[in-house]
């Protein structure tokens, strides 16, 4: 392994952590907009420095560990919910060049490593010996079986499409046709199912803070807190980004307007994405614990089973069949 | 079956949805509420014994701090109470005046809990949306008495202050932008299929039990009794208004929802009236300086927002009371809460108990 | 650079499923360069916490005092014991939740292989999946009837 190696990752890893900054900010900006309120604009021009300002708040804040805790899961929980949503952004292309691992089963790796994270919560949840934090992590798990499913079901329809697992090559498939108008089924519920992955409103389930205070992190402070709110918004940039590579062609000009270079078309397609997360977020209530897992396993598991095999039929009828 | 064991929880007092100090002590098997106690008293000032060593102008200002969402007819129910027994004959204006700001508070304490119960149930912008509006009545209210919260506006024998001038107007603007907004709140949370799967058929009653547990308000209209004091034994002036008086058929949250919203509209209609027929003349009557209530006892009731606000005052012909017992709506009502907790889930919890609309304040006097 | 795929030879069918992993044009240096870049996040995942940790550990206070380290319950002293045999009442949903996620195992190279198999052996490689996954959709509506699938 080469010194060199390690560049790449290094700044990619100040990508990320730049993104989580700005995205945090753009959050409270966007649902401040929605809710007819101005947002943060104390720190540093148009509040630009407000999550640095929270961070630093948050590294010099004491670290506080129950008593009655575990205190080695507890504390190494943030870490095992950190890792994986790091980890996964290693198969992430960016464009045809930018790609730091670009390995044939690239989604599956993605799939297989994001769901440690909830190992993560469930751990916080237990270490920290505290009757709320039990219950979100509980609801944590049950939230990942009843969504990891669909989630996975989903694919099936796109993988058949582009015949690789590689994401390099599954958007190299939509040259001709992003894959969010054959595979519409299939992107409604991944994306449905992968709002439940990320904890995200309707189903921050987990965390739900009118009724569990803060879930799972209830007993968490300091940085051992950022780092369970750090993974959960890589998961925004990852997720966001793996929605871009699968539905909307990644790289992939719309109309052929080749004069953006493609990093910008991926980015404009990106930021679409989070968009949409902060929206969302603006506008749902709570679904419940039970309605949840019935809309998984009622409602998205047949919808994703029925899509593989209407992708595979609509295969055969020429004409169309291209596009599948 | 596997044996699992049954856990207690404490929600509350330090609760975000328990609306104030409120403490549940439940036992959860699983997610489900086995049995709920609702632990009460963390708020009591002891209100009713205070106001024994208080004059009745005294009062009022403590009466602001009860139903402090709706302090407006806290100030009421007690200056009407010593009226009652004073036998004094109220100016048209003042009257007219009361209405209107009751009314008001009305729509302030229905939008609050609007804001709230949408919190609860996890949508974050209705608050934020109704506490705009909200604020244009809490502006209304600062013109009117110089608070935003705890008025301290009536006396016996009328208002403390006359209208200033232009203020109708203001009224007036706010009803018709209120309207609007009221539309735009439906078409936000009422079509909202999650919101719908949150509330229907959610923390059910009868109306034969809500009788029972002796409920009042929206928690007594949404089970379906049509019952509503402003117009089934009027006090003030409000004989002289047409409104309806929302009622729900199933005595879910979701009718809870429907009624408060409905009860707004008519709330605006009842100050659209008073405003155009809002007579000239004193906003006081003329009372002695130093007031002493004749000597016996009354009980007078009111609808505030929250259900029938009594007061039972009896008086030994001092300047102050003898005894003063409020009929406090909120308290009432959450008796009934064990019982529509059992059973449910810990995310119906929030759901119910914010249905209900307790102000923590009332509670516990 | 196109890099490797999963697919079944359909040779290989006879003797049962097997996967074979192809090379096509990549070299054994590109292949494991890939796969170590995915280690070098993983540590790069793990030494941020390291870092901001040790680094936090410099800055931060440290005056632990009997109330502060009590669990949060509301604002009360904590009563009972939340390490209780907890009632985790979605544990069928687990167990379907793990031969759903074995279909999907075999679901993923089937769907990469689709387009060769299509060609090699017709329509009959749908018609088999269509079988195995109708199998398990029957197990789902059994349980969807059998009122597994209600949280109580």
């Amino acid at each position: 392994m080469q010194a060199w190696m390690w560049l790449g990752p290094v700044i990619m890893l100040f990508v990320v952590l730049g993104f989580v900054t700005l995205a945090i900010l753009f959050e409270r900006k966007v649902i401040g907009w929605m809710q007819s309120r101005i947002g943060p604009n104390r720190v540093g021009p148009w509040g630009l420095f407000q999550t640095v300002a929270d961070v630093l708040k948050l590294l010099l804040k004491e670290d506080i560990v129950p008593q009655k805790a575990d205190e080695t899961l507890f504390k190494l929980a943030p870490v095992i919910a950190f890792v994986p949503a790091f980890a996964v952004v290693a198969v992430l292309p960016f464009t045809d060049s930018l790609v730091f691992a670009d390995i044939g089963v690239g989604l599956l790796y993605f799939i297989a490593i994001s769901s440690i994270t909830t190992i993560g919560i469930l751990a916080g949840g237990w270490a920290s010996n505290n009757k709320y934090a039990l219950i979100g992590a509980m609801r944590s798990a049950a939230q990942m079986i009843s969504y990891e499913i669909p989630l996975v079901m989903a694919l099936v329809g796109v993988i058949m499409a582009a015949g690789t697992l590689n994401l390099s090559g599954i958007v190299e498939a939509q040259k001709e046709m992003w894959f969010i108008v054959p595979q519409f089924i299939g992107f409604v519920v991944f994306f449905i199912a992968s709002l439940a992955e990320l904890n995200r409103t309707p189903f921050d389930l987990p965390e739900a803070e009118s009724e569990l205070v803060a879930g799972y992190h209830v007993e968490y402070s300091g940085f051992r807190f950022a780092f369970f709110m750090l993974a959960e918004y890589v998961y925004v940039f990852a997720m966001s980004a793996l929605t871009t590579v699968l539905f909307l062609g990644g790289w992939n000009p719309l109309f052929g307007f080749t004069f953006l270079p493609p990093l910008i078309w991926f980015l404009l397609k990106f930021s679409l994405i989070v968009f949409t997360l902060i929206w969302i977020r603006a506008t749902l209530p709570r679904i419940r614990v039970d309605q949840l897992m019935q809309l998984g396993w009622k409602v998205l598991l047949p919808l994703a089973l029925f899509n593989i095999f209407l992708s595979a039929l609509l295969k055969e009828i020429p004409g169309i069949g291209s596009y599948y | 079956m596997l044996r699992t064991e049954e856990m207690l929880l404490n929600v509350g007092p330090q609760h975000p949805s328990t609306h104030g100090v409120f403490r549940l002590v439940i036992t959860i098997d699983g997610e489900t509420i086995t049995e709920a106690k609702p632990v009460v008293g963390y708020l009591h000032r002891g209100t009713e014994k205070l106001a024994e060593d208080l004059t009745y102008t005294q009062i009022v200002p403590y009466t602001d701090r009860m139903d402090y969402l709706s302090a407006m007819t806290n100030n009421y129910i007690v200056v009407h109470a010593a009226e009652t027994l004073m036998e004094v004959e109220l100016p048209e204006r003042a009257e007219f005046l009361r209405v209107i700001v009751m009314e008001l508070n009305r729509i302030a304490s229905h939008l609050v809990w609007f804001g709230t119960y949408l919190l609860d149930i996890g949508a974050m912008s209705p608050f934020l949306l109704a506490f705009r509006e909200r604020e244009q009545i809490l502006d209304l209210f600062n013109d009117l008495c110089g608070a935003r919260l705890t008025y301290n506006y009536m006396r016996i024998g009328g208002v403390k202050w006359d209208v200033p001038e232009g203020w109708l107007d203001q009224v007036r603007a706010f009803i018709s932008n209120m309207r609007e907004k009221l539309k735009e709140y439906e078409d936000l949370v009422a079509g909202n299929e999650i919101f719908l799967n949150r509330t229907r058929g959610i923390g059910v009653y009868s109306a034969d039990e809500a009788i029972d547990y002796g409920l009042s308000g929206v928690n007594l209209r949404a089970a379906g009794v049509d019952w509503d004091l402003r117009r089934d034994r009027p006090y003030s002036v409000y004989d002289r208004f047409e409104f309806d008086v929302p009622v729900g058929k199933n005595g879910d949250l979701y009718d809870k929802f429907t009624c408060r919203m409905e009860e707004i509209r008519q709330s605006l209609r009842i100050v659209e009236q008073a405003v155009d027929q809002f007579p000239e003349g004193p906003v006081m009557a003329k009372v002695p300086r130093v007031i002493r209530v004749p000597e016996g006892e009354a009980y007078v009731q009111m609808e505030s927002p929250r259900g029938e606000l009594g007061c039972y005052l009896v008086s030994r012909g001092k300047d102050k009371p003898y005894r003063l017992k409020f009929r406090r709506p909120s308290f009432y009502n959450l008796q009934i809460l064990p019982r529509l907790l059992k059973g449910e889930n810990v995310a119906n919890l929030v759901a119910i108990l914010g249905g209900i609309d307790i102000v923590l304040g009332e509670v516990d006097a | 650079m196109r890099c490797t795929d999963i697919y079944i030879h359909p040779s290989l069918l006879g003797q049962g499923l097997m996967v074979r992993i192809s090379f096509d044009g990549v070299t054994g240096m590109e292949y494991w360069a890939n796969y170590s870049m995915t280690a070098i996040f993983f540590l790069l995942g793990l030494a941020l916490p390291a870092a901001a940790f040790t680094v936090g550990r410099w800055l931060r206070p440290h005056h632990p005092s009997a109330a502060k380290i009590i669990t949060y319950e509301s604002g009360v002293d904590p009563f009972g014991d939340s390490r209780v045999q907890f009632h985790v009442r979605y544990y069928l949903f687990a167990l379907l939740f793990v031969i759903f996620d074995v279909e999907t195992v075999f679901l993923y190279p089937w769907a990469v292989a689709y387009d060769t198999l299509r060609q090699d052996v017709g329509l009959f490689v749908l018609v088999e999946m269509l079988i195995f996954v109708l199998f398990l959709f029957i197990g789902l509506i059994y349980a969807w009837k059998k009122k597994v699938l209600e949280w109580k």
